[in-house]
């Protein structure tokens, strides 16, 4: 028995597991070195650090920690204090953990081999310069970041150079920047997460074979939102997300080879904005849903298609009755075409008179791209 | 005033037009609603249609009940009342009685069909808010027309005109400025020329609401400030105010001078 | 009475009263006479404050009619061409005159008078020329007023009711009105008229009795009187 969590983690040796009786212990900067050691705290057990630096900062292999709630991390414009550090770490559990008030929640770096799920974060940050990142993952590997809820933080999820890592069933909502961040990561995946209200959803950059599957992302809703941001990206693949009232659905720039196929994008300012030099991007069985533009395109088209797409602006007829449309739809409008030349020209969205110059662009395109199209609209929705 | 309000307005009640007006708002609410099954998406396609058809019916029905009421507004002449009195009097019995119209031909098929317990309902109002607003400014602009020509088919000529200009020709104008000008820093601009065009200025009002916030302020800082803020709300407002005064004080001076 | 003083309207291009000068005393009936176009209407609405003048004074008893309405309460106008708003059924119309300028209950005998019972529940819209002109007749008479003016009494009514209108005018003059009255029918003229008053060109040609203007056109007829001074003015 032991009158702190101090003396415990110091008296124990490696392999010894830990019980935190209830109550709030006012600790900080617990060091856990080279000990494998597993801690759990009863209900209700608080670890409040009175804005004193770090947690628990460990440097451990085959390490947990679960059932704790910690308070009031210090706030540094220097210094990335977290509840919990992790530093050179192999299999690593941190579950059920309640961070409140945080600066950093988890700070993992150059580990591997770790389970960081059930834990809820949250931040009182005003800016993103007072605050930190709810989950920040560095130079790691395999890493499993499951049933979250992150918010109120500069970042919910943020992974640099962390690569194979599996990140499912989150919850991020109004992060001041990003719901989840990717730099420099390579070979992730993330499913099933929801994204909503974040000053954007995901930002995906500068990485290589990304998987994105069934993510929810909405209301990301503000003047430089979106829902996902990406980023000089190759090789990745979006399936089955869904993307709803979002200033911008997808701002895709200096993208290859992306694979979207089988998402939705309802009720978005833009659905998909590419800018820059893109390559070989596919968008086939997407549902656009009134969306104020379907799509926007800089630059030239780049071998990028569009094909079994439903457009909910298509006007088409289908004769043959084979489901799909038998004349081409043209995602680009003449007036989202004006806009990007002159964005100012946007105080005229839903006008009579684009109304009326996109009429005649669609009855004779000038303007915009003429192999931008969608030869083979869907005539019906798309479900999976 | 308020008696010849009262006297214009049954009578605009009586007339069959009101009716028509009521009918076609009623029958199109309840398209809307019941093809759509979708609130939001039919408080976008009313928004279409409010900020081109009511102020062109404004404006016909502006001009028909100034010209088709002459020699009753004659007759009120030999009474003893004010001229403006008289004119504003019978403008607001119109703007009133098409108001009403417009606000219960769409007002019952929303609220029928689960308005008030619907999030929309704010959308819904500020659409109704903003039609009633742009009958006003347009029969008052009708009657403006109308009090300066005594030829009837020139007086209507002018009014189409005038509804062609606002509603499509000064956002072709527009636009083309903007492309023309697009080096130069445009975004106080292109908010001044949508301030001075009260259906540009309306349909910027209601799509604030709906889905072009962000994207206008996407657009840059001076929009981020005017439009992400309770600011543009309250300009466009004023703005709105000042274009249901400015003609109705034209009404009133113009009225004073008039021969008959 | 009425007033005028160095009036002058000028329609566009077209000078239509040019220096009107015209005193209307207390009581009795004036006839105001003229061509086509001489400006007559023109008078009568500057008068009542419909036409504003571009210069000149007008006095209703005494007071300048200039951005004033209240004085119009002194006056009953019948209009020359009395269209209503078809809406309206008459006695609502009634009710509605009535409900601008004060009660009345004199409506109710004229309205015997001119047997309008059967017309009260209809629409304007629906109502015939002459029928309209007796309902304007009633709106016109049903108020007590000390001024009348009456624009083309005549037009459209049936013999019956000429005789009932000659017999209101008589009645209203031995009440000591003023009455004005712009007419074509120069019989009828000749028979109500105490005095009249002949427009030319936009300014008085001639103020009088009907007998001073026999004499002074040496004619026995007053017809021809008229026609002589527009003759000579040709020539």
């Amino acid at each position: 028995m032991f009158s702190s969590i101090k003396a415990a983690v110091d008296n124990a040796i490696s392999g010894d597991t830990i019980f935190i009786k209830t109550g709030v212990y006012n600790e900080s900067n617990i060091v856990i070195y080279k000990k494998s050691l597993h801690i759990l705290g009863e209900e209700g057990t608080i670890v409040d650090t009175q804005e004193n630096g770090y947690g628990f900062s460990v440097e451990a292999t085959d390490i947990s920690i679960k059932n704790l709630t910690f308070k009031n991390i210090k706030v540094s414009y220097t210094k990335e204090y977290a509840a919990i550090l992790l530093f050179k770490s192999y299999d690593f559990i941190i579950e059920n953990i309640t961070v409140e008030n945080a600066f950093f929640g988890f700070l993992i770096q150059k580990s591997k081999d770790g389970f960081i799920r059930n834990n809820i974060i949250s931040g009182e940050g005003k800016a993103e310069a007072d605050s930190g990142n709810a989950i920040h993952l560095w130079h790691c590997e395999n890493i499993k970041i499951i049933n979250n809820d992150v918010r109120r933080m500069r970042d919910g999820i943020y992974l640099e150079f962390g690569n194979n890592s599996y990140i499912a069933n989150n919850y991020s909502t109004k992060n001041m920047r990003y719901g989840l961040h990717f730099m420099f990561s390579n070979n992730n995946t993330y499913e099933n997460n929801i994204f909503e209200a974040n000053g954007a959803g995901v930002a995906v950059m500068f990485s290589k074979k990304i998987k994105m599957y069934s993510n929810i992302f909405k209301k990301n809703w503000g003047t430089a939102s979106y829902g996902i941001l990406l980023k000089e990206i190759n090789d990745a693949e979006l399936k089955h997300n869904i993307f709803e009232e979002n200033t911008v659905g997808i701002n895709a720039d200096g993208t290859n080879r992306i694979n979207y196929s089988e998402n939705t994008f309802k009720n978005n300012g833009y659905a998909i904005k590419v800018h820059g030099a893109c390559y070989d991007n596919r968008y086939t069985k997407n549902n656009f849903l009134y969306n104020s533009f379907d799509l926007s395109y800089s630059g030239n088209l780049n071998n990028n298609s569009f094909k079994h797409n439903f457009w909910s602006n298509y006007t088409g007829y289908d004769l043959d009755k084979n489901g799909i449309g038998d004349i081409p739809y043209r995602p680009v409008k003449l007036f989202s075409y004006l806009v990007n030349r002159t964005p100012e020209s946007i105080v005229l969205l839903r006008s009579l008179f684009t109304d009326i110059i996109d009429f005649s662009e669609k009855v004779s395109p000038v303007f915009t791209p003429e192999n931008l199209i969608d030869s083979e609209p869907l005539m019906t929705q798309i479900t999976w | 005033m308020l008696k010849i309000l009262k006297y214009s307005f049954y009578d605009l009640m009586r007339s069959s037009w009101s009716y028509v007006y009521f009918a076609f708002y009623l029958v199109l609410g309840i398209v809307l609603l019941f093809l759509n099954n979708n609130l939001s998406k039919a408080v976008i396609t009313l928004m279409n249609v409010i900020i081109v058809l009511v102020p062109l019916i404004a404006t016909i029905f502006g001009v028909m009940y100034y010209y088709s009421s002459k020699e009753f507004t004659e007759l009120l002449l030999a009474q003893p009342l004010n001229r403006s009195s008289i004119f504003l009097g019978q403008y607001f019995g119109v703007a009133i009685s098409l108001s009403m119209s417009l606000i219960l031909g769409l007002g019952i098929p929303f609220i029928a069909y689960g308005l008030l317990k619907s999030g929309a309902i704010w959308d819904f109002s500020l659409l109704l808010i903003t039609g009633v607003f742009l009958t006003f400014i347009f029969s008052a602009l009708a009657f403006n027309i109308a009090l300066s020509n005594e030829n009837k088919i020139k007086g209507f000529g002018y009014a189409i005109l005038m509804w062609l200009f606002l509603a499509i020709i000064y956002d072709g104008l527009f636009l083309m400025s903007l492309i023309i000008f697009e080096a130069y820093p445009l975004d106080k601009v292109s908010l001044l020329g949508t301030i001075l065009n009260p259906i540009d200025l309306s349909r910027t009002l209601i799509l604030l609401k709906l889905d072009i916030s962000a994207l206008l302020g996407y657009t840059g800082a001076v929009f981020k400030q005017f439009f992400g803020t309770s600011l543009g709300l309250i300009i466009s407002f004023v703005m709105l105010m000042i274009w249901v005064i400015l003609p109705v004080l034209r009404i009133n001076f113009k009225s004073r001078k008039k021969d008959f | 009475m009425v007033e005028i003083t160095d009036l002058h309207k000028t329609f566009g291009k077209n000078n239509v009263l040019n220096g009107v000068n015209l005193n209307i005393n207390e009581g009795g009936v004036f006839a105001i006479l003229g061509p086509n176009g001489s400006g007559k209407t023109t008078i009568i609405k500057s008068i009542l404050g419909m036409v504003i003048p571009d210069n000149g004074l007008i006095k209703v008893c005494d007071v300048s009619i200039k951005n004033n309405s209240i004085y119009r309460h002194k006056i009953d106008y019948l209009p020359q061409i009395a269209n209503f708003p078809s809406n309206l059924k008459v006695n609502e119309l009634i009710k509605m005159i009535k409900d601008l300028r004060g009660d009345t209950h004199h409506d109710k005998t004229l309205i015997k008078t001119f047997k309008l019972e059967p017309f009260l529940d209809k629409k304007l819209g629906t109502l015939s020329g002459g029928t309209k002109q007796k309902v304007n007749i009633v709106l016109t008479f049903m108020f007590n007023s000390p001024i009348l003016i009456l624009d083309e009494p005549t037009t459209g009514l049936d013999p019956i009711s000429l005789i009932h209108l000659k017999e209101l005018l008589k009645a209203e003059k031995s009440k000591g009105k003023t009455i004005l009255i712009t007419s074509h029918i120069m019989s009828f003229v000749e028979e109500v008229a105490d005095e009249i008053v002949f427009i030319l060109e936009g300014k008085i040609y001639f103020k009088g009795s009907i007998a001073k203007l026999k004499t002074k056109t040496k004619q026995k007829d007053f017809e021809h009187a008229i026609a002589n001074i527009l003759t000579k003015e040709d020539a």
